[in-house]
């Protein structure tokens, strides 16, 4: 342990790079408060949302956790997992969209 | 954190590197604190709660056929008589980025063993996410005066209420145990354990400028799954 952390203390980042990412992050903030404000809708709302949510989760990871500078064994040991997590949203949505068809279908033709 | 470096060991970088650090019958992530990588599988672990809650949220959602409430609407904040639509979650939003970024600024200092600005930093963040609990609760009587309730709500669809409540009620929660963690932090750097090397509460670890960037993954982790829920929640 501590043979292997001597060495990565004595390097830091330059604080021009935080500050950078601080005020992409305010910036992308805004423009993602402004979908709201201006009322988008249907498609180019949400991936207008979902692209805002994305940078700025990456930005978060990539810099402000370190991860960009991280070694690959653990990178890849945090990001894969969560490919499990995009398949159950596939899976959810589709289960979703069955059950509102199932009860629209019992509730007003009555089966 | 970078430029990992290991005695008598060639840390290669890249897929070969990760190949060779997987399979050399040794410490997998080389050249990382072992206090970080158990925050990181921690974290990674509740990724996945949050996620199950997002999830059930989004299936909530879909298989209603009442209307969802307008959240645009249910969120709004008078401003001098006018009402500003998410106006309290806009000004959440930024007091928790602006605590990440003081929080990222705290881990860079501590390295530099720079014990001033580090602890300052510290405490500034720690205010920063106090801010943020204390606008939530303001949110929640809010909310729960206007009628909002686990099993219902006059704005729409009556899953709305529980899963407000679940979700963002876990999020506040994490986000008051990280200050309460900040302010611990605050002192301990302050009172010097990281420079003379004062061992914690529960462990034999020495005390070390390390801890700051294992609390800060943590802070960063809360703000993280802010943004999460800001979209889904708040905008969607």
């Amino acid at each position: 342990m501590d043979e292997t952390n001597k060495d990565q203390q004595s390097s830091t980042h330059k604080i021009g790079i935080y500050l950078w990412i601080w005020g992409l992050l305010f910036v992308l903030s805004f423009f993602s408060y402004m979908v709201d404000w201006y009322q988008f809708q249907g498609l180019l709302r949400w991936s207008l949302i979902l692209f805002f949510m994305f940078l700025k989760a990456g930005l978060i990871m990539a810099f402000f956790m370190h991860l960009f500078w991280e070694r690959y064994a653990l990178v890849n040991v945090l990001l894969w997992p969560m490919t499990a997590i995009a398949c159950f949203v596939v899976l959810m949505v589709a289960e979703g969209k069955y059950t509102l068809f199932t009860r629209l279908f019992y509730f007003f033709v009555g089966g | 954190m970078s430029e990992q470096k290991i005695a008598d060991y060639e840390l290669k970088p890249g897929f070969k590197g990760m190949a060779e650090d997987t399979g050399s019958d040794q410490t997998m992530f080389k050249g990382v604190h072992w206090g970080k990588a158990m925050m990181w599988i921690f974290l990674l672990s509740d990724t996945f709660v949050f996620s199950c809650f997002l999830i059930s949220y989004m299936k909530g959602r879909a298989s209603t056929p009442v209307d969802w409430p307008n959240t645009s609407e249910v969120f709004s904040l008078d401003a001098f008589g006018v009402p500003v639509p998410l106006l309290l979650i806009a000004i959440m939003t930024f007091v928790l980025i602006t605590s990440s970024g003081t929080m990222a600024l705290a881990v860079k200092y501590g390295y530099e063993k720079n014990k001033k600005m580090c602890g300052w930093l510290v405490l500034l963040t720690a205010i920063g996410g106090l801010t943020f609990v204390g606008m939530q609760v303001y949110e929640w009587s809010k909310l729960i005066h206007e009628g909002v309730r686990p099993w219902g709500n006059p704005f729409g669809a009556a899953q709305f209420g529980s899963f407000f409540f679940m979700i963002t009620g876990f999020h506040g929660f994490h986000v008051s145990i990280g200050v309460l963690f900040l302010f611990i932090y605050a002192y301990k750097v302050f009172a010097g354990h990281y420079e003379s090397g004062k061992r914690g509460w529960f462990t034999t670890m020495k005390g070390d400028y390390v801890e700051i960037e294992i609390l800060g993954l943590y802070w960063h982790f809360v703000d993280l799954v802010w943004v999460f829920i800001f979209a889904f929640f708040y905008l969607w």
